[in-house]
């Protein structure tokens, strides 16, 4: 049967039948490289087209329906318009900061696509404490947007990066602490582990009211975290013109626009492989008929189906509320779900110790 | 007591959250909510809200005959300096002079449809159109007469 795994197996056949291994394992890494920015540009697209859409549909408008069938093509034009269009450095800002900035951002967002399984055997690399990696390595963003506030030279861009800074240094700690609950359960940092403990049904169900409770703290801290409405503050165009990015233009500020949708995908993917059971197929106890017919579906569909639902939730989000203040949002995180994660770390821990779940 | 108002305060949060979001996800599935007019494209179609103001105008009957008594409320309301009312004298039947307007100009590019002539108008002579289509090369072309040439005052209006 066609599959990622497939492809990806036969093609390492046939690079070592070919090539010596040192060479082979430089062609897989460019491949893989060229993979990952291929999908960059390919959610880019279809992220920014979606949100256009998603956001239109839910403020009762059209949204973009003029370039190609159905508006479809409209990021693609928007893209052609940023590449055509000067990336311009201010007098004041400090050159090498200033022009780091958006590479970093992009470079994180490459780093954290690693562990991600996006179809059955098929991820770039299984290591065996994924889960670390990916929340440690996401914290690195912020250090791009506050590098980018810094460098601008801007009262806006710094104080949206501080404010970015703040956010996500308290945000990172429910998210920290929901992500804990399935490690725990699972008992493994590994990708492909936690998604194969999820065979016999995804962890939302198969953990009760306390998994269900943690994956709400982990979708809105994650929503926090990648500084999107409703806590956008980095950025609050009413306040801050566009906070870090503000001085940022064409191309530069295209890499921080794609960072910020990759970033979605990424947690999207997070949260999918790790509530949702990632590439696996939604089984229901012994009906084995149905089960079958769920197997049929590719394992690479269940996966961006998944992802692409927590996507469109968060899209849900940022349409429909408004933004907090930033002292509501420290309230939030502080007050609310930094505690009501750790009671239900405690919950779960007791659940996983005493076999509560199926 | 501190916990369930705690308690409390997280569940009314979280309802009315969700009432949000089953507000947009009403919108979301239900596309001929839609209000968006494409206006060009539905230019023969095009409908407008009944309060839509576009411009102010005279309406005349088919006598040619308005109801405007040059009193000049309209002038005096006005914020912006948009209507100027030009009078001339004319002979009543009796020998009389009477007063009545000759002209009344209305400067379109001053006006911002605020209404409050309209309502100023003792004897409903001037009202709100609908057009909104007012773009022109030459701004003199903005300035109208709302009267028609050789129109006289309604009998029975004073």
């Amino acid at each position: 049967m066609w599959s990622f795994s497939n492809i990806a197996n036969n093609l390492h056949k046939w690079l070592s039948e070919t090539f010596n291994p040192t060479m082979t394992l430089i062609i897989e890494m460019v491949l893989a490289g060229v993979a990952v920015i291929g999908l960059f540009a390919a959610l880019g697209l279809v992220l920014v087209i979606m949100e256009r859409k998603v956001s239109a549909w839910m403020q009762i408008r059209l949204g973009p329906n003029r370039v190609g069938p159905k508006g479809m093509l409209q990021s693609l034009a928007d893209t052609l318009k940023l590449l055509v269009k000067e990336g311009l450095t201010p007098n004041g800002a400090d050159k090498l900061l200033f022009n780091l900035a958006p590479f970093v951002a992009m470079i994180v967002a490459m780093l954290l696509m690693a562990p991600i399984a996006f179809a059955k055997d098929f991820q770039l690399w299984d290591l065996n404490i994924g889960v670390l990696y990916v929340s440690a390595i996401s914290s690195i963003m912020v250090i791009s947007i506050l590098m980018a506030g810094w460098a601008s030279n801007n009262k806006y861009s710094l104080m949206g990066a501080m404010r970015s800074g703040a956010q996500i240094v308290s945000y990172e700690l429910s998210a920290g602490l929901s992500i804990l609950a399935v490690v725990v359960m699972t008992g493994s940092l590994q990708v492909s582990d936690i998604i194969h403990s999820q065979a016999d049904g995804w962890w939302i169900f198969k953990g009760h009211i306390p998994m269900v409770v943690a994956f709400i703290t982990f979708i809105i801290a994650v929503t926090a975290e990648t500084n999107r409405a409703p806590f956008d503050l980095a950025e609050a165009e009413s306040e801050l013109t566009a906070g870090f990015h503000t001085e940022y233009s064409g191309m530069k500020f295209a890499l921080f626009f794609l960072a910020e949708y990759v970033n979605v995908f990424i947690v999207c993917a997070i949260g999918a492989t790790l509530f949702l059971g990632g590439w696996m197929p939604f089984h229901i106890g012994n009906w084995t008929q149905f089960n079958h017919v769920m197997d049929y579906i590719p394992s690479s569909i269940w996966f961006f189906g998944k992802t692409f639902f927590l996507i469109f939730v968060i899209m849900w989000f940022r349409w429909t509320f408004p933004r907090l203040r930033i002292d509501q949002l420290l309230n939030l995180e502080w007050k609310y779900l930094l505690p009501i994660s750790m009671i239900n770390l405690l919950i779960v821990t007791a659940m996983a110790i005493l076999k509560w779940h199926f | 007591m501190f916990i369930t108002k705690y308690i409390k305060d997280v569940y009314k949060g979280v309802r009315s959250l969700l009432v949000g979001m089953k507000r947009t996800l009403y919108y979301f599935t239900h596309h001929k909510e839609i209000i968006t007019q494409q206006y060009p494209d539905n230019r023969d179609t095009l409908v407008l809200p009944e309060r839509f103001k576009g411009e102010v105008v005279m309406p005349h009957n088919e006598n040619n005959e308005h109801r405007c008594t040059g009193c000049q409320a309209c002038e005096l309301a006005c914020p912006n300096g948009t209507i100027k009312v030009i009078f001339k004298n004319e002979l009543t039947p009796e020998g009389k002079k009477k007063k009545a307007i000759d002209k009344l100009v209305y400067h379109l590019e001053l006006c911002t449809m605020c209404n409050l002539c309209v309502e100023a108008c003792p004897s409903d002579a001037i009202k709100m159109a609908q057009t909104f289509e007012h773009s022109v090369f030459d701004r003199n072309e903005l300035t109208k007469i709302l009267n028609n040439p050789g129109s006289k005052i309604m009998e029975g209006v004073e």
